[in-house]
């Protein structure tokens, strides 16, 4: 050692591992216009298909004439039910368990829904083609209203057997998909039954959607010479899509490579498969050619998932000093015409049973009824885990509301229900054991870091101004503290169509000292190529510069489910974490065998192994890694490679406290942003840069929903919302500044205590802005109004309330 | 959102563009920022076999100050106005209702012309025209001729000009007075739920001319001839503001729609309304 050696803390800054602001290595391509996404795809020879879709929410499809069509030059086939039905592919199994017709089979059932689809030269040749495809429609009895539907004659699902079983169960209605239940009801209905105070109320999330910059699309590429089937998509969780693929197809899979390349966002939209890619396969196996479908911004809106639309009926119950003894829940789920939520095969309604929040609630209980409508199918995870937004948000409204009936300060009632730090590992009353967390410390950080107590005293004096006469705008505080369930899942419980939910890594040590790793997930802006090689990087001391990751390809990667429901860090993380471990060890014995020491007395030291008590002593990883492939180590062979999958022993549960003051004008109902603090706790922080990055995001697409955003419906179900005027997406303008913080508690189960983060500002951004705007309405009586809140529902929320003279 | 096949037309004088006009008939329309048309075109519910693009046609470009006369040629885009000096201090409400026009990448393809030709109600110059009493400069194939922006709207998309005319310039005299143009919008890009143009002259405490003209607020824009008259003689206080609303209430008539339902729609005219007089009160 001298001088010119570097010390520890520069041998640790030098590896950029967990902790470090890394810069995203994505950005150099994607700042200058070099990602390569679906559509960028060219291979010769290449096909265009396009979709005729229905204008009708549900019709009869009386006849489809394809014939001048055809007969337009450049057009090559246009395939309809008909085509399709010899293979069996006319319908197409869900992720839910249900089923959905590809094409249209004698029947439409949402507008949007894809009838016929064309094959043509060009993408412009197609588009005309879908013009001349006549089709004929006897227009039916339309229903969006999943009441309604529950108790109409009007039969939905005709290819369903009446009173048959469905994938979950009894169906209590042609139109009813699933009553599904968790918790004790009994003693639920017991607890409220004779409580101090019970608050009753219903919560609707409405339907919206991920609408992701890039939409949906594929490449599909039959090699009709050796047999293989490559297909290029937007695919959030590929080697699922192979395996689907395979099974549909009848095709080996070793004889189909999906590959997903860059991904312009993806927030639960492109996890399913869609018609049009089935489409395109069968396009591409018949013509022999590759065939690209690429839906534009009014198809991704009108037919591929949508997310939520949960009509939630609360009881919650409180002795009259606050403490809380009892929840339920009963949710009406609009599923649309196919039930293709993505959601784990035993959970249809998600983990919405997260709904007991962050509070030691004794006894609960859920239960939801799944329903078909004329609306487009989904019910994805948009930035959230699965149905947990819709959880955070009815919990942290009916807080808000049981605050209202208790005559308490809202923060406070949380405060003395929240699950305490001693109480961890905490079994929830509706089945969750939550592996770790402070919510209390978090929650005082949080108020103090707004000085609650001061924005009390300022709303209470705008009160008193606007009851003068002196403004018209209101100030409204909202508060939220939420968990999330995130990481799913172990694979006792946890599959997707059978497959565990499990992910993987694959490392490969090159001779030099860098490497590669490979994952069974797939970012679409999350920047795993940054932040997984530093959990490497830590974990076997070789740079992050010097690590590539890689991931999409199933040819190349290991299998895994996929990136969704931030499970990303906690499954594929905790599998690269391990896999890294597999190599130190390895590294471990051919480092005691160049130092000529026994294996255990070397110890890992940053980017190196010394000899213990003698760190003059030591091997660097790239020392190592030269030897491994150079040197005849005795009993250890060749090379440094390690491959891990890893099954997670539970979820991880982030939480976080999200405080937003909003100004509302009570006269153009407008609302102000002036100030959104989101304290988070994912545990171990990878990469607090890329966090905030994550955080600034999902708080966005939670303004989004909570204040405008939506996909609606008329009564003949047309949908009103289709293009980007009205369907809102907020550009820096409508943005408002965030405030990050956070605390961190490690997970307890996880080989980095880490906990995933992308999803939490979504799951917790939502009920913050939306209980600012029934804040700023409380102290004139206002309880519950739907979301989104945009001008002028907040105007009628104040109109209601007599606020306009 | 692929626009039915159509041919593209560049002619480089406006004679060339009427020459066409005249031969395609009813199958050409011309294109100026084309923000309007281009999207109804991918919808495919327009259908234009031939376009005539205007961006070639000098004598349609340039902004003109003539002592008080200010004349915009039809391709003046609104970032031009918007950049444009004298224009600022001439004709301010012009430059505080541009910055309004969606966002700065439609507002440098966006013209003036486009944005008073097409007749879509939801266009925020059309109503800022009537407030300042413009005239509009028509050129068909045989003669010239001036609309007042007043008379020039009848319907939805329906207007005084001829399929066969084309309109080059509108011109106005800069507004004495205190002026201001108010918008309420969901969003950036957005069009009004409500706009007002309101242009007041001022004798010490009293309003001694007004104009008013309200926007996406009817099937075309609304001058509000009485909301102005209820003005004149008053000091513009809270009394007159009340009149001027219900006498604007009286002329508007709008319609439900994802922006919200009618009900809201009259609330909200009457609030911008007030801001906006007030606001141009306080720079009379």
């Amino acid at each position: 050692m001298n001088d010119l050696t570097p010390d520890r803390d520069d041998r640790t800054a030098n590896l950029k591992g967990i902790g470090s602001a890394r810069r995203r290595v994505e950005d150099a391509r994607f700042t200058q216009g070099k990602g390569n996404y679906v559509d960028d795809i060219k291979l010769p020879g290449m096909l265009f298909g396009d979709f005729v879709r229905s204008p009708y929410a549900h019709a009869r499809v009386v006849s489809v004439d394809t014939s001048a069509a055809m007969a337009l030059d450049g057009v090559v086939a246009v395939l309809t039910a008909k085509d399709l039905e010899p293979l069996g592919l006319h319908w197409m199994p869900t992720l839910a368990g249900d089923k959905q017709m590809v094409l249209a089979d004698g029947k439409v059932l949402f507008q949007g829904q894809e009838v016929a689809y064309v094959v043509a030269r060009d993408r412009y040749v197609a588009a005309d083609a879908v013009e001349l495809v006549e089709v004929e429609y006897e227009e039916l009895p339309v229903i969006t209203d999943p009441f309604e539907a529950l108790n109409s004659d009007t039969v939905l699902r005709e290819d369903l057997q009446p009173g048959a079983d469905g994938a979950h169960g009894p169906r209590r209605h042609a139109n009813h998909i699933f009553l599904w239940e968790e918790g004790d009801k009994t003693a639920t209905e017991e607890v409220i039954g004779s409580a101090d105070v019970v608050v009753e109320e219903m919560i609707y999330y409405h339907r919206t959607h991920p609408c992701p910059l890039e939409t949906c699309g594929c490449v599909a590429s039959m090699d009709k010479v050796n047999g293989k089937l490559t297909v290029y998509g937007t695919f959030q969780a590929p080697h699922v899509v192979r395996t689907v693929a395979s099974l549909l197809s009848g095709i080996d899979e070793h004889n189909i490579r999906v590959v997903s390349p860059d991904i312009g966002g993806g927030f639960g939209n492109k996890v399913g498969v869609y018609p049009g890619y089935v489409c395109s396969i069968v396009a591409s196996i018949v013509t022999g050619l590759p065939v690209k479908w690429v839906e534009d911004r009014m198809e991704n809106l009108m037919a591929t998932a949508f997310a939520r639309d949960y009509w939630m009926k609360g009881r919650i119950s409180a002795t009259k000093e606050g403490k809380i003894t009892a929840l339920e829940a009963h949710v009406t789920a609009d599923h649309g015409a196919f039930d293709a939520c993505a959601d784990p095969t035993k959970f249809p309604a998600g983990f919405f049973h997260i709904c007991t929040g962050s509070y030691d609630i004794p006894v609960a209980y859920v239960g939801v009824d799944g329903v078909y409508t004329n609306k487009a199918p989904g019910g994805v995870a948009y930035r959230c885990s699965f149905r947990v937004t819709e959880a955070a948000y009815f919990i942290e409204r009916m807080i808000e509301i049981l605050a209202i009936e208790l005559g308490m300060d809202a923060a406070e009632l949380r405060r003395i229900n929240f699950i305490r730090a001693d109480q961890f590992p905490y079994h929830s009353a509706l089945g969750w054991e939550y592996d770790s967390g402070d919510y209390q410390t978090a929650w005082d950080k949080a108020l103090k870091a707004v000085d609650y107590d001061g924005l009390r005293t300022e709303q209470a004096a705008r009160v008193e101004a606007f009851r003068r006469g002196e403004t018209r705008r209101l100030i409204g505080i909202g508060l939220t503290h939420f968990t999330e369930i995130v990481g799913a899942g172990p694979v006792k419980n946890c599959d997707i169509l059978g497959m565990g939910m499990f992910d993987s890594c694959e490392i490969r040590i090159h001779p030099t000292g860098s490497a590669i790793a490979r994952l069974g997930t797939i970012s679409q802006g999350q920047g795993h190529a940054t932040t997984f090689a530093q959990i490497l990087a830590s974990e076997i001391g070789i740079p992050a510069d010097k690590i590539t990751v890689e991931e999409g390809d199933t040819d190349t990667a290991p299998y895994g489910l996929g990136t969704y429901g931030s499970r990303s860090t906690p499954v594929a993380g905790a599998a690269t974490a391990l896999a890294g471990r597999k190599i130190r060890a390895k590294a471990q014995m051919i480092a005691a065998y160049l130092l000529e020491v026994h294996d255990d007395d070397v110890e890992f030291d940053i980017d190196r192994f010394v000899v213990k008590g003698a760190p003059e002593r030591f091997k660097t990883m790239a020392d190592i890694a030269y030897a491994a492939y150079n040197q005849a180590i005795p009993g250890v062979e060749p090379g440094l490679e390690a491959v891990s999958y890893y099954d997670p022993p539970n979820m991880t549960y982030p939480f976080g406290a999200y405080i937003c003051v909003m100004e509302i004008d009570v006269d153009t109902g407008e609302a102000e942003i002036r100030q959104f603090y989101a304290l988070d706790d994912c545990g171990t922080r990878i990469n607090p840069m890329v966090i905030e990055g994550q955080v600034h995001g999902g708080l966005t697409e939670a303004l989004a929903i909570a204040m405008g955003q939506e996909i609606a419906y008329d009564d003949m179900g047309n949908v009103k919302t289709g293009t980007l005027m009205d369907f809102f997406i907020p550009t820096t303008w409508e943005t408002p500044h965030y405030t990050t913080d956070h605390t961190e508690t490690p997970s307890p189960h996880h080989p980095i205590g880490a906990k995933g983060v992308g999803e939490s500002p979504n799951v917790g951004g939502v009920p913050a802005f939306s209980n600012a705007v029934h804040d700023a309405l409380r102290p004139f009586g206002l309880r519950q109004s739907h979301m989104p809140h945009d001008h002028w529902r907040i105007w009628k929320a104040a109109h209601d309330l007599g606020l306009h003279g | 959102m692929i626009p039915a096949a159509f041919e593209y037309y560049r002619p480089d004088d406006l004679q060339g563009a009427l020459a066409l006009l005249h031969e395609h008939g009813d199958e050409a329309r011309v294109v100026a920022g084309g923000h309007s048309l281009i999207p109804m075109m991918k919808l495919r519910m327009a259908e234009v076999p031939h376009l005539i693009d205007l961006q070639a046609i000098d004598a349609l470009r340039g902004i003109t100050v003539d002592g008080n006369r200010i004349t915009l040629g039809a391709m003046v885009t609104q970032e031009e106005i918007i950049a444009h000096e004298g224009l600022a201090t001439l004709v301010p409400i012009l430059r505080e209702a541009a910055l309004q026009i969606a966002d700065p990448q439609v507002r440098a393809m966006g013209t003036v012309g486009g944005n008073v030709a097409n007749g879509d109600p939801g266009n925020d110059m059309p109503g800022l025209m009537q407030c300042l009493g413009a005239t509009f400069h028509v050129t068909g194939p045989d003669a010239a001729r001036e609309i007042e922006a007043r008379d020039f709207y009848e319907a939805a998309y329906m207007t005084a000009r001829e399929d066969d005319e084309i309109l080059t310039a509108v011109s106005f005299d800069a507004p004495n007075g205190g002026q201001s143009y108010q918008k309420q919008k969901r969003k950036i890009g957005d069009y009004a739920t409500a706009a007002a143009a309101v242009i007041l002259t001022r004798e010490g405490e009293h309003c001694t001319g007004a104009s008013i003209a309200m926007t996406n607020l009817s099937d075309v824009p609304v001058w509000a001839e009485a909301a102005g008259e209820a003005l004149i003689g008053t000091d513009c206080g809270e009394d007159a503001v009340i009149a001027a609303i219900n006498a604007m209430q009286e002329a508007i008539d709008p319609t439900e729609d994802n922006r919200g339902p009618v009900a809201f729609k009259r609330h909200t005219a009457g609030i911008i309304l007030a801001r906006a007089i007030a606001r141009a009160w306080s720079r009379a």
